[in-house]
C-alpha cells in the first residue's frame, strides 16, 4: 500500500514540473529573446541563450518611438478606471445595502442585468455615444466606460449585507452622514476585498485591449496592450525589440500580481461569485 | 422617523448618482440602441431609415454570419473541454502540495496562473514570434517549416492552443477554490474506511466538484464565445476567414463597411446567443444551491 502512494507521488510530481515547465518556457523564450543583439534573432542557428548578453533591445524600445508613451497613457487610464471605479461602486453598493429608499431592488436588479448582457455587443452604440459626446481618443472616453462594474458593486454589496446593522444604526444616531458612516465605519471593515477588487479592477483595465482599440485611433492615445499590436510598424521585424516592449508592458500586471497574489486569487473568485 | 426616512432616500440618491449616471449612458442606453439600430439603415455615426426586420432577413441569408458563427463554435468546441479538463488537472496537481510541501504548491500555482495576467498583445506577440515560419522555435524543436497561422486547417486550433495557455490559469482557480472547499473530514472517513488513491476521487472529490466543473464550463463557453483580440490579431481572421470570428464580422461591418444598422443586428444575434447562455448558468447554480 504504502509503494503505491509513493509511485502516485512520484507521477505527481513530474507531471507538475513538465507542465511548469510548458508554462513558464514561453515567458522564459521571449526573455531570452529581448536580451540579444537584433541580429542574433534572425540568426539561422537557434541558440537557446544569447551568445552576447545586452539590454540594447530595452534601451531602444524606452529611449525613441512610442512606447514609454504607451505605457505612461495606461498607467494613467488604469489608475484612473481604479480610483473612479472603486469610488462610485462602494457609494452605490453601501446604497444599495443599508439606505432604505423606494425602489431598491428595482434599480439593484437592472444594474445586475448587466452582467448578462455582453459587453462586446454593445460597442457599435457605445462607439456612436462617445462619439457623439466628443469623446474619441481621450482619456476621458477611454476611461468612463470602464469604471461600470455591477460586478464589483454586487461583491461589495455583499459584503456590506454581511455587517451588523448595529454598527450604522449607532453612528447614524450619532448624526453622521451615510458617506460619513461609509468612510469611518464599514471602509476600515472592508479592507481586505476593496483592496482585492482594486487589484483585479487595475489588471483588468491595464489589459483591456477591446475598448481601447475601439475608441483610440491616434498613436499617441494608445494603451500599451494597444501599442504592441502597431509595433511591426514601428519597429519593422525586430524580435529583440518587440519581445522587449512585450514584457515591459506586461511586467507592472505581473508585478501586481505576483506581490498580491492572494488579493488578486480573492478578487477574482469574489467576482466569479464563488467566494464571499 | 419620517424625516429620516426622506434624508435616506436622499443621501441614497446622491450616493447611486455617479454609478446611475454612468450606467445609463454606457449601459442601458447602448443596450436599446443596440436593439433600436438593428432595425434601421444606420452608418457609424448618423441613422437613416427605419427598416424593420430587414436586417435580419439579410442576417439570416448571410453566408458570412453563418460561417462567422461557425467559426466561433469552432474555436469554442476546441477551447472549452480543454482548458476545462486541464484547468482541474493543474488544480489537482497543484492541491497535492500540502504540509511542509506548501511552498512548492504556491509556485506551482503562480506559474500556472501568470500568463493569465498578460495583457491579450503579449500573449499574441509571444506566440506570433515562437511559431516564425522560418526562425521560430516550435518550428524549429518539430523540425518543420509551417507557416501555422496562413495554414487553413491549423490557424484555429494554434489559436486555441494559445488561449488554452494564456487563460487555463483562471479555470485551475475555479478548481482550486472548489477542492478547497470539500471538508477535511470526509478525507479522514474515506481513509479510516480504507479508500485511497483513485476510489477517494471518485467518491469524494469528483461528486463535491461536479457542481464547479459545471459552473466552469458555463463560464468558458461564454467567455470563448466572445474571443475576438486572440484571432484579430493573430490571424486577422485569416486564412480565407476560417477564423473570422462573429465579434470580428460584426466589428467589420460597422467600423470598416459604417453598417452600423447590420453590426447591430449581428450584435443582437450574438447576444442571444450569450445572454442565453448566461441563463443556463444562472439556472444551473441556483439548483446547486
Amino acid at each position: 500500500m504504502k509503494h503505491t502512494q509513493l509511485h502516485w507521488t512520484v507521477i505527481a510530481i513530474a507531471a507538475a514540473l513538465s507542465l511548469a515547465m510548458l508554462w513558464v518556457a514561453p515567458l522564459l523564450w521571449a526573455l531570452s529573446t529581448s536580451l540579444r543583439p537584433e541580429y542574433e534573432t534572425i540568426s539561422p542557428v537557434l541558440h537557446y541563450l544569447p551568445r552576447r548578453w545586452t539590454v540594447e533591445a530595452y534601451a531602444k524600445v524606452l529611449g525613441a518611438g512610442n512606447v514609454p508613451r504607451w505605457l505612461f497613457n495606461s498607467a494613467l487610464v488604469a489608475l484612473a478606471v481604479t480610483v473612479a471605479t472603486m469610488a462610485i461602486s462602494l457609494m452605490a453598493a453601501f446604497a444599495f445595502s443599508q439606505l432604505r429608499f423606494r425602489g431598491r431592488n428595482l434599480l439593484f436588479l437592472l444594474s445586475m442585468l448587466a452582467l448578462l448582457l455582453p459587453f462586446e455587443a454593445l460597442l457599435v452604440p457605445l462607439f456612436r455615444t462617445m462619439n457623439g459626446l466628443g469623446l474619441i481618443n481621450t482619456y476621458a472616453g477611454i476611461v468612463l466606460p470602464q469604471v461600470v462594474s455591477p460586478v464589483v458593486i454586487y461583491v461589495f454589496r455583499q459584503f456590506f449585507d454581511a455587517v451588523p446593522h448595529d454598527f450604522r444604526d449607532a453612528a447614524l444616531l450619532d448624526g453622521a452622514s451615510p458617506l460619513r458612516v461609509l468612510w469611518s465605519v464599514y471602509l476600515p471593515m472592508s479592507g481586505n476585498i476593496v483592496w482585492a477588487m482594486a487589484i483585479v479592477t487595475f489588471i483588468g483595465a491595464w489589459n483591456n485591449f477591446l475598448w481601447p482599440f475601439i475608441i483610440v485611433t491616434s498613436n499617441d492615445m494608445m494603451t500599451i496592450p494597444l501599442g504592441l499590436t502597431q509595433t511591426y510598424d514601428a519597429f519593422g521585424v525586430r524580435y529583440a525589440q518587440l519581445m522587449a516592449a512585450a514584457l515591459l508592458g506586461a511586467f507592472p500586471v505581473a508585478l501586481a500580481y505576483i506581490v498580491f497574489q492572494r488579493r488578486v486569487t480573492q478578487g477574482l473568485l469574489a467576482a466569479t461569485g464563488l467566494k464571499g | 422617523m419620517k424625516a429620516t426616512r426622506r434624508s435616506e432616500a436622499l443621501s441614497a440618491a446622491l450616493l447611486l448618482l455617479p454609478f446611475m449616471a454612468a450606467f445609463v449612458l454606457f449601459f442601458l442606453l447602448p443596450a436599446f440602441q443596440t436593439l433600436y439600430l438593428s432595425l434601421t439603415e444606420s452608418s457609424l455615426t448618423r441613422t437613416s431609415a427605419f427598416v424593420g426586420l430587414a436586417n435580419y432577413d439579410t442576417l439570416v441569408h448571410d453566408p458570412a454570419f453563418w460561417s462567422s458563427l461557425g467559426n466561433t463554435f469552432y474555436f469554442s468546441v476546441l477551447t472549452v473541454i480543454p482548458l476545462t479538463a486541464l484547468g482541474l488537472a493543474m488544480a489537482l496537481l497543484v492541491d497535492r502540495f500540502t504540509g511542509d510541501r506548501q511552498r512548492a504548491g504556491t509556485w506551482l500555482q503562480s506559474v500556472f496562473f501568470l500568463p493569465y495576467v498578460l495583457p491579450i498583445s503579449v500573449m499574441t506577440l509571444i506566440a506570433d514570434w515562437m511559431l516564425q515560419p522560418s526562425s521560430g522555435i516550435v518550428n524549429h524543436l518539430l523540425g518543420v517549416q509551417r507557416a501555422w497561422f496562413s495554414d487553413v486547417h491549423w490557424a484555429m486550433p494554434v489559436v486555441a492552443i494559445a488561449t488554452v495557455w494564456w487563460t487555463v490559469g483562471f479555470n485551475m482557480l475555479i478548481f482550486l477554490a472548489g477542492l478547497r472547499n470539500i471538508p477535511r473530514e470526509q478525507y479522514e472517513a474515506a481513509a479510516l474506511d480504507g479508500a485511497r488513491g483513485f476510489a477517494v476521487f471518485r467518491h469524494i472529490t469528483w461528486p463535491a466538484l461536479l457542481p464547479v466543473t459545471v459552473t466552469a464550463l458555463v463560464l468558458q463557453l461564454i467567455a470563448s464565445l466572445k474571443v475576438f483580440g486572440q484571432t484579430y490579431i493573430m490571424t486577422t481572421g485569416g486564412p480565407f476567414n476560417t477564423t473570422r470570428v462573429t465579434l470580428h464580422y460584426m466589428y467589420e461591418t460597422a467600423f470598416t463597411q459604417s453598417d452600423a444598422g447590420y453590426a447591430a443586428a449581428v450584435a443582437m444575434a450574438f447576444m442571444f446567443v450569450v445572454v442565453a447562455l448566461g441563463l443556463l448558468q444562472a439556472l444551473l447554480l441556483r439548483k446547486r444551491k
